[in-house]
């Protein structure tokens, strides 16, 4: 199976990079674009065919490397 | 005393804590490289700056991984003397054996250049020789320096006296104008609760000769020298 992990910033956390962007794309005329948060984007490709374990697994890999819980959240999606 | 300096794939401020050590404070010194698992009798061991393992996910993140840290993390748990420079503050807030983490500079600049710090807290062995208020003028050179911890986190450790230093204008008033990185409450030092573990950002062993700008970064190394030898006026002083 494959497991998608999303890391962002925990919403308490300030994002310099994210607001940089937002503020470009307002200089490009993207005023609806309210805020940007910048995060990370990982696959992981898992030797398991059942779902639950596949999301366990990944829970297990994000706490202890792919994240920083300190400032960091994630979300998983498993196909 | 003996100095030990870690050096990871990436380190590359490792020669220079060396030299520091070495050339000008006349001590023993050697490299631990990362996947030695001893720590070759080390007195007190340095994390140099640098880019660890790349820095790959985070700055900090893989470094520790490196098996020479399970050695460096049972040194501190017994009491031993480690100093984390830059990215080895990074490693340790990673590795779990300082609060916090670390998040890109507010600016989003790599910064370097000099910075004021005032010494906060003299009960540790790298500030041992300084005096409380003492302003310090010493490079840093980062773009992850932005220290963070959440409200509670931050309330203990100010209750606590971890923050060792802090960024402030050149008198010694903590003023955002003169925070380099975006730091939480300023910090760009701090101990862990048992005060032998300490990460800092900016860079002493470049400000020990005054070919390189300046001495203020003596004061880490005087300090660690100082307490060395306390502790071993103290370890004479037992009867046998």
């Amino acid at each position: 199976m494959r497991a998608r992990v999303f890391v962002t910033l925990k919403p308490s956390v300030f994002d310099p990079q994210g607001r940089t962007i937002a503020e470009a794309l307002h200089s490009l005329g993207y005023a609806k674009v309210d805020d940007v948060r910048q995060g990370k984007y990982f696959e992981l490709d898992l030797q398991t065919e059942e779902a639950s374990a596949a999301r366990t697994l990944a829970a297990e890999v994000a706490d202890k490397v792919l994240a920083n819980p300190v400032i960091e959240s994630y979300r998983i999606e498993v196909d | 005393m003996k100095f030990g300096i870690v050096v990871f794939p990436g380190s590359n401020c490792d020669e220079d804590a060396f030299h520091a050590a070495k050339a000008v404070f006349g001590q023993e010194a050697e490299y631990l490289w990362h996947k030695d698992t001893a720590l070759k009798s080390a007195d007190v061991v340095i994390l140099p700056g640098g880019f660890a393992h790349g820095d790959y996910l985070r700055t900090g993140a893989m470094a520790r991984f490196s098996p020479i840290m399970s050695a460096v993390r049972a040194f501190a748990e017994r009491g031993g003397p480690v100093l984390g420079i830059c990215n080895g503050f990074q490693i340790l807030l990673e590795a779990g054996l300082l609060p916090g983490a670390m998040l890109r500079n507010r600016g989003l600049k790599y910064r370097c250049e000099h910075v004021h710090l005032r010494v906060e807290q003299t009960d540790t062995p790298f500030t041992a020789a300084a005096v409380v208020g003492q302003v310090l003028r010493i490079p840093i050179g980062h773009g992850e320096g932005n220290y963070f911890a959440p409200a509670d986190t931050l309330e203990t450790i100010e209750k606590n006296r971890q923050v060792v230093l802090r960024y402030t204008d050149p008198h010694g008033n903590v003023d955002e104008a003169w925070n380099p990185n975006g730091s939480v409450n300023a910090i760009a030092g701090l101990c862990n609760e048992a005060r032998n573990v300490v990460g800092m950002m900016p860079h002493p062993e470049r400000a020990c000769e005054a070919l390189l700008g300046g001495v203020d970064g003596r004061a880490v190394f005087e300090s660690v020298l100082k307490t060395f030898r306390l502790a071993d006026l103290r370890r004479a002083q037992v009867p046998a």
